[in-house]
């Protein structure tokens, strides 16, 4: 009922979990059984090892928060050897977030996950806010997303999901150009750039002075991206930004999202894409819906 | 192994303006907790608050399956916590962290030096430190007598020294000027503002006490996985919620200076 389809990956339903918000998936192993997830797309992985910002790196915004991580990442070596092990036999869609600040980086790093035998697709994060190379500097521009997605397409086989970033004039123009480039999916919205200061302390929160914001805050722009994206590609299109609920995702589906990520609301509730599955499948039986593809991209 | 449950509100304690405790029930089979960690508390009823509250574990009693909650009122949630009444739900994400290091023998010379809310997880590590027989020395600090929103029941556990910025109560001074602070230990505990565990650690380090510091931070997910609420460690930047909120005060040298 729940099944959809992402190019070659087979998801159990469209429910992943957003990069950055869940680890490497293990930290939420005691609340949920990750095998009931669509997929778990793990935190952004570069070349080398990233220590990230300097913090404060977060401060709670109405209905969201901003971050300026950075990457923080054991880099892609220390991924192989470490971490991929631990994760490997996940009985679930394990979806490697790679990023970097040159495209021979975002290629060295695809083309070692390309390798792995149990990591099916990536998601290449053109999107990222809270970096001074690269980054967002590659997903702002069509022809800059579109070289970059060219290149790895090159060195990798498998799924390419594109991440692309809302702090654009037109997303669809990069969606367009991504797909021109052989992206096999897109996935938005990485977090909006925001900022917030301290009006006491009369300084910005954040070390980083401008962190993204996500949550329920960035809902009804990220919803009005999918559905701008989703009429303007034909591959698939996976929407996240801001989902809590059933409700949520069903909404981002009918927009034009094949499948979506769950972020922020993790760290509200830690079993929350558990109950986002349940009440996905209620809905459609509530409404005679057999199969959750007929509600794709209705609108 | 980490939970997500609603606890029922049984008791609250209002202490001082400042401060209150809440006793949590839990509705079955409560996991275990040990002294040092943490639970995040979901603030419902607030519009302005999204993220759960970090708040270290006071208490436990396991044999009724109740938990304890010193709680400081600095912010909106906290405030919007402050309001809960008796017979309420409250959801905890738990146990969460690494506890204190309870590898001393019996009879060791423990010093235990808590500031403010930072008293709070002192109270159940001394309670498990008397249990292992070890009667730990208990240092206090505060602006004023009315700042310490824990003293006496530190009594049954070991001995209580007092410091207090005008002298209201206890010593006059801050808890590293405290006569009780300058005797030979073999390890010291501390949890509470800054400024207290840099110069607590300081002379610990100095003095070649093994020292360990609860550290305190804003904290989004809780379990290591959104890398929010880091410290820049000798080992590099790790997550007060998943490798602290202890910490061997070795690994702080360069962040503090020690």
């Amino acid at each position: 009922m729940l099944e959809v389809k992402i190019h070659n990956l087979v998801l159990n339903n469209p429910v992943m979990t957003a990069s950055g918000t869940f680890g490497y998936g293990l930290e939420f192993a005691d609340f949920i059984d990750l095998s009931r997830l669509g997929g778990i797309v793990v935190k952004g992985t570069t070349g080398e090892r990233r220590q990230g910002n300097p913090y404060p790196r977060m401060v709670e915004t109405p209905s969201g928060m901003l971050n300026s991580v950075g990457l923080q990442n054991v880099g892609v070596g220390r991924f192989c050897s470490e971490v991929y092990p631990k994760i490997k036999d996940l009985k679930t869609n394990v979806i490697v977030n790679v990023s970097g600040s040159s495209i021979d980086e975002y290629c060295d790093v695809a083309s070692q996950i390309d390798a792995l035998d149990n990591i099916p697709a990536i998601e290449l994060n053109i999107s990222c806010p809270n970096v001074k190379c690269g980054g967002m500097g590659f997903g702002t521009s069509p022809d800059m997303a579109a070289q970059v997605v060219g290149a790895v397409r090159k060195v990798y086989h498998k799924t390419l999901i594109v991440k692309l970033s809302p702090n654009v004039t037109s997303i669809a123009e990069i969606a367009k150009a991504v797909e021109g480039a052989g992206a096999d999916s897109v996935s938005l919205i990485n977090t909006l750039l925001g900022m917030a200061i301290d009006i006491e302390r009369r300084r910005p929160f954040m070390a980083n002075v401008t962190g993204g914001l996500s949550g329920p805050a960035v809902k009804p722009v990220a919803v009005r991206m999918v559905w701008q994206v989703a009429h303007a590609v034909k591959i698939p299109v996976v929407g996240l930004g801001g989902i809590c609920t059933a409700e949520d995702a069903i909404e981002f589906m009918m927009a034009g999202a094949t499948a979506i990520e769950v972020g922020t609301a993790n760290f509200i509730d830690p079993a929350v894409t558990v109950k986002i599955i349940d009440g996905m499948e209620q809905w459609c039986k509530k409404h005679g819906v057999n199969d959750i593809n007929e509600i794709i991209g209705i609108i | 192994m980490k939970q997500v449950t609603d606890f029922i509100i049984e008791e609250r304690e209002q202490r001082g303006a400042q401060y209150f405790t809440l006793t949590l029930r839990h509705p079955s089979q409560m996991q275990k907790i040990v002294p040092g960690q943490f639970v995040e508390v979901r603030v419902d009823g607030c519009r302005e608050v999204m993220l759960r509250r970090p708040i270290s574990v006071h208490d436990v009693d396991e044999e009724r399956g109740t938990l304890k909650l010193l709680i400081q009122i600095v912010g909106r949630g906290t405030r919007r916590l402050a309001q809960l009444g008796v017979g309420e739900r409250l959801n905890l994400v738990y146990p969460l962290g690494n506890g204190f290091d309870l590898g001393v023998s019996e009879g060791s010379r423990v010093l235990l030096v808590g500031g403010g809310a930072g008293s709070a997880p002192l109270y159940h590590l001394a309670k498990e430190l008397s249990h292992r027989g070890v009667r730990p020395t208990i240092l206090i600090g505060g602006r004023n007598a009315g700042l310490i929103p824990v003293r006496d029941e530190f009594e049954q556990f070991g001995d209580l020294c007092i410091a207090t910025d005008d002298g209201s109560l206890g010593h006059r001074g801050l808890v590293t000027e405290h006569p009780c602070f300058a005797a030979s230990y073999d390890r010291i505990y501390t949890c509470g503002p800054t400024p207290m565990m840099k110069a607590v650690a300081q002379s610990a380090l100095q003095r070649g006490i093994e020292c360990y510091v609860s550290l305190e931070n804003m904290m989004a997910c809780g379990v290591g996985a959104c890398l929010c609420c880091v410290v820049d460690t000798d080992e590099g930047h790790l997550c007060v919620c998943k490798e602290g909120p202890v910490f061997n005060a070795e690994k702080l040298k360069k962040l503090w200076n020690l």
